[in-house]
């Protein structure tokens, strides 16, 4: 019988999966066009690796972030704070396990890392919970009230930080075989860069695994697109959502670990510091665009390196001239999520 | 007579200040393919978001299988065994046209049987199985909603439009769909502004204006009736002949 | 009802009678009596500061709040009349500080260089904020909100860099033209036991042009112009619908805006003899102007009055009692460091979540709720 209806169906041509790699290739143009000028290849290696590091911790920071605005049409300005709240969480850990930070073992220091990360992600996922339901939900639908609150909500939670660790910046000293770098010839790597890449590429690869294989990655995938259809399909789109924004604050409290140790030091405003380029990179990415935030963060620190190094005065405003490029070619940033 | 599968009581929607449902009675067979008939604005997609609790009723009521569903959660809705099939279709299109499919299926895997007879009714859709659906034509997209609908077993399923904007051929090839469907014995609520496909499938017709039930009573008799045609959708079969 | 006083009357009725108040007030009248007090009590309270109470403090504490009553009032135009949340209003208020400072430290001390540094700080903010609202209003007002934030923290990272211009984190200090110096005597007796010298001045001068700045913004709200933009706000695509461009005249609110929070600026730098990220530039200025514009109620005008008054007297003075408050309670567990002065922001935030949540039109909405 399927074969008797074929006929019925249009004749189109096979369509084809389109795949947008334009903005994919400018990571690998971007290298190669500031390879002159930045001139001794070694020299370009690090800038990329320091680049590359920078761009993860961004990603780490920002994801969530996108996914929560693409899934609930939400903007959560006071996202910075669970940042700040990841990085100040490693002191629990930090406090009675100062010892393994001075040991010259790398799995110590590491197993030490990993445990200021499960701190700091249970710490910021309570929280977040706690903030979605209190601050979040009782503005759904109007942006300009979910900006005034969630403001608001990081003030608060600032000033709370400060009341409970103190006002004054707390130094945090990297662990002792994080410290230093990798020679290679003539190419120089910080380790901790090193770390810093592999945990965000763990982080984006597992992402990548949730979103596109699971059933519980596709209702995101899903909801982004066209929520009420997910709830016309049977789907609670709440609880969904609810998960989705705890992970979020989880992946920032990661963030805020992997950002604190990079500066090591602890402020309560660092959150809000690195939320500048954290909204710039959703901006270039395109709202609630899990691809085009981590393409956004490494083109975003890959530049601030190079230019950095070629024309360090250019540096402090290149992250908005990428931006405004960016807008310029295409308004709804590099992977516009359609909508309904 | 039997309770209907689906029963509007004094239906009334507003949407924001407007007031676009002024007591919408209507009641949906068990087993039938029942078409809303209307012009444009006359109230028939508003119908079937509040049936689906997209938009709540401001009063009145909504039965579903005995079952009083005017104030449920529209995921609650869908659980109850109605599917939905908006007109601009809903169809995930950064998600494969099997992708779409899983989700839909929301018990589990779509059995066999179920995937063969929906591919045999949507052949298009295998062959465009694993490409995400944006790449779908517009046609192909309103197969893949269907396919979705039934992708696993609904009480009802609730279409608006699905010939809109599509070719005379494809419009056939969804009419024959529909048959097989009523041959499958699901009861459907059809929202069509195409006469001819409607008066093709629909067991009973309601005509809706002005966001209420004008008339309602089985398709044959509005077929055979040329002037109740004129008078209620100012048209004649005859012109579409 | 009919013996209320002219200013309780409801809105049309005034419209009518058209009185010299109701023009001067764009029509726009307070329509509380509570209200109409409170802000007569403002104005005349800042109109004979100088003269009600010595030493330097009060009148500084003044003239910060006729500031930031422009400040305020022109980001309540973009955030209470159009709907959008900028977080640039403090680049546009630090521009306005430095183009003053910069010309005057650089072109010397004459009214040339005050008119010449403010044109060309006018300037750089319309084109700044042109730039942004084409850059981001075509797409969706929330791209606003996050690149006005970078844009933003661009500036007050470049004006910290630039330290051979801007003085950097040290800021300039600079003299002004000698009538507003201190050490210039307009008349050789004191007026009511004040010495009428430049720093009287500079007050009034400081009084009267946000004085005009602010009824020029009631005006603008009050105009077409601004009852397009609350159409806009209200309801973005049936504004669209209607034929009037949004991204066009929310481009100009923020332009407007822009400009009379540059004003600001220039009057807080002239006021200061002095501009430094601290005082114009920095993001908590940014959040002090939102504690302000939404305490003080949101879409008002008036609220911004209050809110800036009620905000910079609780700078200056509640913080020394939350001091008191807080030593008295030393020994007691995590309470004394909530109520430890630097903690106020705590609380003041609580009180701007609340606010949002509960009452949408701030201190200025309550009390025209109260009088129906």
């Amino acid at each position: 019988m399927s074969d008797m209806a074929a006929p019925s169906t249009a004749p189109d041509e096979l369509p084809r999966a389109k795949t947008d790699w334009l903005p994919l290739l400018l990571i690998p143009a971007l290298g190669l066009l500031t390879l002159p000028f930045v001139g001794s290849p070694s020299t370009w290696v690090t800038l990329t690796v320091a680049g590359l590091a920078m761009g993860m911790m961004i990603f780490l920071m920002a994801s969530g972030l996108t996914l929560v605005f693409g899934l609930m049409d939400i903007i959560n300005f006071g996202h910075g704070v669970f940042i700040s709240l990841g990085a100040y969480a490693t002191l629990i850990v930090l406090g009675p396990l100062s010892g393994w930070a001075q040991a010259d073992s790398l799995g110590l220091n590491l197993a030490l890392l990993a445990l200021c990360i499960l701190a700091a992600m249970a710490v910021t996922g309570v929280v977040g919970a706690v903030f979605e339901r209190v601050i979040v939900r009782p503005v759904y639908g109007s942006h300009l009230k979910q900006i005034l609150v969630t403001m608001g909500g990081l003030i608060v939670a600032e000033q709370a930080i400060h009341a409970i660790w103190g006002a004054s910046p707390i130094p945090i000293p990297l662990p002792q075989s994080l410290r230093g770098a990798f020679v290679l010839g003539d190419i120089v790597m910080e380790r901790y860069r090193v770390v810093a890449v592999a945990i965000g590429l763990v982080v984006f690869i597992g992402m990548q695994l949730l979103l596109n294989r699971t059933r519980i990655g596709l209702l995101i995938r899903a909801g982004v697109e066209n929520p009420e259809m997910v709830e016309a399909l049977g789907y609670r789109i709440r609880r969904l959502f609810v998960s989705v924004f705890v992970a979020g604050s989880a992946l920032a409290g990661l963030g805020g670990v992997m950002w604190a140790f990079y500066r090591q030091t602890l402020t309560a405003g660092m959150g809000m510091e690195v939320m500048v380029l954290v909204f710039i990179v959703i901006i270039i990415g395109g709202l609630g665009s899990v691809g085009g935030c981590f393409v956004g963060s490494i083109l975003v620190a890959l530049v601030a390196n190079y230019v950095g190094f070629i024309e360090p005065k250019l540096a402090l405003i290149s992250n908005i001239l990428v931006m405004a490029l960016v807008l310029i070619w295409r308004p709804q940033g590099l992977f516009p999520v359609a909508r309904r | 007579m039997t309770e209907p599968l689906l029963h509007l009581r004094d239906v009334h929607t507003h949407i924001g200040p407007y007031h676009i449902l002024h007591g919408v009675d209507l009641a949906i067979p068990q087993g039938e393919l029942t078409v809303l008939l209307g012009r444009n604005g006359a109230g028939k997609t508003t119908t079937l978001r509040t049936i689906m609790g997209l938009w709540q009723a401001s009063s009145g009521q909504i039965r579903f299988d005995g079952r009083d569903i005017t104030a449920a959660s529209t995921p609650d809705i869908a659980r109850s065994g109605i599917a939905y099939v908006p007109e601009a279709m809903g169809i995930f299109t950064d998600l494969t046209v099997r992708e779409n499919i899983v989700l839909a299926a929301r018990s589990g895997p779509v059995d066999k049987a179920r995937l063969d007879w929906m591919l045999g009714l949507f052949p298009a859709l295998k062959r465009f199985w694993n490409l995400p659906a944006g790449n779908l034509s517009g046609g192909q997209k309103q197969m893949l909603a269907i396919a979705r609908a039934i992708s696993e077993p609904r009480r009802l399923l609730l279409i608006d439009e699905p010939t809109k904007g599509l070719a005379p051929v494809m419009v056939r090839s969804m009419i024959e769909a529909f048959k097989a469907l009523k041959a499958a014995g699901e009861t459907i609520l059809l929202v069509e502004q195409n006469f001819h496909a409607a008066s093709a499938l629909g067991d009973n017709v309601a005509v809706m204006d002005d966001g209420r039930i004008v008339h309602s009573g089985r398709m044959s008799e509005l077929v055979a009736d040329k002037t109740l045609q004129q008078r209620l959708l100012g048209l004649s079969l005859d012109a579409h002949q | 009802m009919s013996s209320s006083p002219a200013l309780a009357l409801p809105f049309d009725e005034t419209r009518r009678r058209g009185g010299i108040m109701s023009r001067v007030l764009s029509s726009d009248l307070p329509r509380s009596k509570a209200l109409t007090v409170i802000l007569l009590g403002i104005l005349l309270l800042l109109a004979a500061t100088p003269f009600l109470f010595s030493g330097s403090q009060p009148v500084s504490t003044a003239a910060k709040i006729c500031v930031f009553i422009v400040l305020v009032a022109s980001y309540d135009l973009l955030l209470g009349y159009s709907g959008i949340v900028s977080f640039a209003h403090t680049m546009f208020f630090g521009i306005g500080g430095y183009g003053i400072a910069i010309a005057l430290e650089r072109l010397g001390a004459t009214w040339g260089s005050v008119l010449i540094g403010l044109a060309a700080a006018l300037a750089l903010s319309a084109f700044l904020a042109v730039a942004i609202g084409l850059l981001s209003l075509r797409v969706r007002a929330i791209f606003f909100s996050m690149i006005t934030l970078a844009v933003a923290s661009a500036a007050a990272v470049l004006a910290s860099q630039l330290s051979n211009v801007t003085g950097g984190e040290d800021g300039l200090s600079f003299q002004l033209p000698q009538a507003l110096r201190p050490a210039f005597r307009l008349l050789s007796e004191p007026v009511f036991g004040t010495a009428v010298n430049g720093r009287l001045l500079a007050y009034y001068l400081v009084f009267f042009v946000s004085l005009l700045v602010f009824l020029g913004l009631l005006r603008i709200v009050n105009s077409p112009f601004g009852r397009v933009l609350q159409a806009i706000r209200e309801n973005e695509f049936r504004a669209e619908a209607l034929g009037y461009r949004v991204v066009a005249y929310r481009t100009a609110a923020s332009v407007i805006s822009a400009l009379a929070a540059t004003i600001a600026g220039a009057l807080m730098a002239l006021w200061l003899r002095y501009n430094g990220p601290d005082t114009t530039l920095s993001f908590s200025i940014m959040i002090d102007i939102l504690l302000m514009v939404v305490i003080g109620g949101m879409g008002t005008m008036y609220g911004a009055v209050i809110g800036a008054a009620l905000f910079v007297l609780a700078q200056s003075y509640l913080q020394v009692l939350m001091g008191a408050g807080s030593a008295a309670l030393a020994g007691i567990p995590l309470l004394p460091n909530l109520i430890h002065p630097d903690r106020w922001l705590l609380w003041l935030g609580a009180l701007f979540i609340i606010s949002v949540y509960a009452f949408p039109g701030g201190i200025v909405g309550r009390l025209r709720q109260a009088r129906q």
